[in-house]
């Protein structure tokens, strides 16, 4: 079953061509560089890896923020990977507290799609699966978020405002 | 860090939003979420209607959501009428919007990347 607090969807257009973003988004170490994230593998259906936070090379000022959770460690199991079209993979989400064992926990399903568009590539980006989170983690992950992210906010607005 | 003042945009604390998400974490109350955002104000006869839920335990689980406020009951002759009360469910929907902001940062460094 659906609900409101069960999943979110992004669509955001790329001014790029899709093999380009196909690459950016299907490859660990390119995705690494802008997610903030190494991985310890290659991306391949089925694949199971651990991503240890790195500060983002894209961006110094974002970078520095992250400086909060370098060194977490998260666990990524890799679904389906469609050339140029699909690329999919399960992950605990804020599973960044190094004393809790996610490993039984339910977890997310994350999905990249791209279409192509006018003037680049759609990109269609869906995490869904929440309501099956644990509830403490729930509400603790809320927490987390509040302290971590909110000094983020006027970075991606003024991000946002350049861009747009 | 500052954050835009705004009331109705106030996010919750760690304290509130708990007994919000203990509340909808239970399947029998998320499908009553479900069907009373499909069908509005209903009573608890028509909500027990297809289940195997007793009357009383539907009874229980919407007093937990009371309260919490996710719901609420009016009166229809000797009839109560339950609904939901949208400000709350929107509560719920913010802890998204927190992990849905990461995102917008995540997605928009993608953009840096592959457009420069």
């Amino acid at each position: 079953m659906t609900t409101p607090t069960d999943r979110i969807e992004k669509k955001l257009l790329l001014r790029a061509p899709r093999d380009r973003v196909w690459r950016a988004i299907a490859d660990a170490k390119a995705f690494g560089s802008w997610f903030g994230v190494r991985f310890d593998g290659v991306f391949a259906p089925g694949a199971h890896m651990t991503g240890t936070v790195v500060p983002t090379q894209v961006d110094a000022e974002v970078a520095k923020t992250q400086k909060t959770y370098e060194g977490a460690r998260f666990e990524v199991t890799i679904e389906t990977m469609e050339p140029q079209r699909l690329f999919s993979f399960r992950w605990h989400p804020f599973a960044v507290d190094p004393k809790v064992d996610y490993s039984g926990e339910p977890t997310t399903l994350v999905v990249f799609e791209l279409q192509d568009a006018t003037e680049g590539t759609l990109l269609t980006l869906t995490e869904s699966g929440f309501d099956g989170i644990p509830l403490a983690r729930r509400a603790k992950a809320f927490s987390m978020n509040e302290q971590g992210w909110t000094g983020m906010m006027p970075l991606i607005e003024k991000y946002l405002a350049q861009t747009s | 860090m500052p954050r835009r003042p705004s009331a109705a945009a106030r996010p919750l604390g760690p304290a509130e939003a708990a007994p919000l998400f203990a509340a909808l974490g239970d399947e029998t109350r998320l499908r009553l979420v479900s069907n009373l955002c499909k069908s509005g104000p209903t009573s608890i006869a028509r909500l027990t209607e297809g289940t195997d839920v007793t009357r009383q335990a539907i009874t229980k689980h919407l007093r937990v959501m009371k309260g919490a406020g996710l719901v609420r009951a009016s009166w229809q002759g000797r009839e109560s009428l339950w609904e939901l009360e949208p400000e709350r469910l929107e509560d719920a929907r913010r802890w998204l919007d927190v992990i849905s902001k990461q995102w917008d940062a995540a997605l928009g460094r993608l953009k840096k990347l592959v457009e420069g």
